[in-house]
């Protein structure tokens, strides 16, 4: 018991570490993919018909394949197959790859929610609008907009909970995330090997960011409840 | 000269004549009523007028001036058509209005991003509607939180906001509890004066019968029967408005 004691304060410093890596990949890629999501809806709704099914096929194969495969051949395409060093060595392009791959899944994910979020508006808040004379950039930002966002509230918080534990998978490139930094301790590090708790704890980490984005998201949803739409 | 002069409209749906060569006038101050049964083409009648559907062909003119014509709708721009809807208003049968705003704002919103005026002047005329709907007590109120002949007035005076030339009601009171389209028509009753001119498609005979100038009876997407109140009601020539009429105004 006594080695515990002695081991925690190193290991929760060294999680801790972890777990400041894991979150800046969750912020980056939220603010990456949320606009670029954007984006990716307005080309696979398009009347352009090349565009919309390039689009779609892009998102097919982003949501058919898993992240992880897509990490891998983020990360290791460029260098090993077209001996383009693409990525700095070391962390930082290890950090830049996971962002990379995390933005483009995710902003396949929610280009979906969006356009469904959309198409759920009935057509008569356009038409108001229109027989109003308002322009379509004015119905879309201060009509269609916010009742959007109401609506894609509980299917884009789902997303983000998953996202706090999808950042897991950027270990498969030795992201020194917070599942990295566990499983270092298994291996052995700062004098301690063999332990597999440190690896255990780091359920608790993602616990409580959970936690706390779930809280977070349904006060954004209450503040949402002023009007019905 | 006539406000209103439609000439030679004609729309189909996939193959199928909605609106046949539909022509009729309206004079500056008149109500015109458009009656007949559902699927005759009143809908989409006041939608070509207000271009939320493009007929095929025919011209539509406001004050003389050609806004609409079938042969050259292809090379009018989306900003001149934003424009010439501007003369006219519509209120909808289930009202549309904006949720997330409230009853001045939903009043204020299009005249405020169309700078029609001052904001203040711009709130000064909202209230003024407000009040004339008889909404003065609901002005901060959200649409969830008014009943349906409520929401319906809200829409009235939206639409009156953007100082139409003519405003056109589409079955205005169809999706209201019957104890609650009494409000709504008495507002659209106030509203008649010789400034404005107004087009309601209704199926409430008797108001129709009581508050129009001219009445148009469409059948099968023609006008089957265009008329005063009087003729077209107490005196109708085509055996198909007689036959609406008697089914429409029948007791139970």
């Amino acid at each position: 018991m006594e080695t515990f004691f002695q081991q925690f304060p190193i290991v929760f410093q060294s999680l801790n570490i972890g777990f400041l890596q894991t979150l800046r990949l969750f912020g980056v890629t939220l603010l990456g993919a949320v606009p670029l999501g954007l984006i990716i809806m307005f080309g696979s709704t398009s009347g352009f018909k090349p565009l919309s099914v390039l689009t779609n096929l892009f998102v097919w194969v982003i949501r058919g394949t898993p992240l992880m495969i897509q990490l891998l051949i983020i990360y290791y395409f460029p260098g090993l197959v077209l001996k383009v060093a693409l990525w700095p060595k070391g962390e930082s392009g290890r950090f830049a790859a996971s962002a990379f791959a995390f933005i483009v899944n995710y902003a396949c994910y929610f280009s979906e929610i969006y356009r469904g979020g959309i198409q759920s508006i009935p057509a008569g808040q356009w038409e108001a609008g229109q027989v109003l004379g308002m322009t379509k950039g004015q119905i879309f930002c201060k009509v269609i907009l916010l009742q959007v966002i109401k609506r894609i509230l509980p299917p884009m918080g789902n997303e983000v909970i998953t996202l706090v534990k999808d950042t897991a998978l950027a270990r498969i490139i030795a992201l020194q995330e917070i599942i990295w930094a566990g499983t270092a301790f298994l291996k052995g590090s700062q004098g301690i090997s063999g332990q597999v708790w440190p690896l255990f704890f780091t359920a608790i980490y993602y616990l409580i960011f959970s936690g706390v984005l779930t809280v977070a998201l349904s006060w954004l949803e209450k503040k949402m409840d002023y009007f019905k739409g | 000269m006539a406000i209103l002069e439609v000439k030679h409209i004609q729309k189909s749906f996939g193959g199928t004549d909605v609106l046949k060569d539909i022509s009729f006038s309206l004079e500056k101050g008149q109500v015109l009523s458009i009656i007949g049964s559902s699927g005759s083409g009143k809908t989409t009648l006041l939608r070509c007028l207000n271009f939320l559907e493009t007929a095929q062909s025919g011209q539509i003119f406001v004050n003389g001036k050609e806004l609409f014509n079938g042969e050259a709708h292809r090379r009018t721009s989306e900003e001149e058509i934003r424009k010439n809807r501007l003369h006219f208003g519509l209120v909808f049968q289930s009202f549309h209005l904006f949720p997330q705003y409230t009853v001045l704002e939903n009043v204020m919103l299009a005249p405020k991003l169309l700078k029609k005026a001052p904001a203040a002047q711009l709130e000064q005329t909202a209230r003024k509607l407000i009040d004339q709907v008889g909404l003065t007590s609901r002005i901060g109120n959200y649409p969830c939180q008014l009943s349906g002949g409520q929401q319906q007035r809200v829409a009235i005076a939206r639409a009156l906001a953007m100082e139409p030339d003519i405003l056109c009601f589409d079955e205005p009171t169809s999706a209201l509890d019957p104890e609650l389209t009494g409000e709504v028509l008495r507002v659209i009753r106030g509203l008649k004066s010789a400034e404005r001119t107004i087009i309601i498609v209704t199926h409430e005979m008797e108001f129709a019968k009581s508050v129009s100038d001219r009445v148009i009876f469409m059948a099968d997407g023609v006008i089957e029967e265009e008329g005063t109140p009087q003729q077209v009601f107490g005196n109708p020539q085509s055996p198909k408005t007689r036959q609406f009429l008697s089914s429409s105004l029948e007791k139970f």
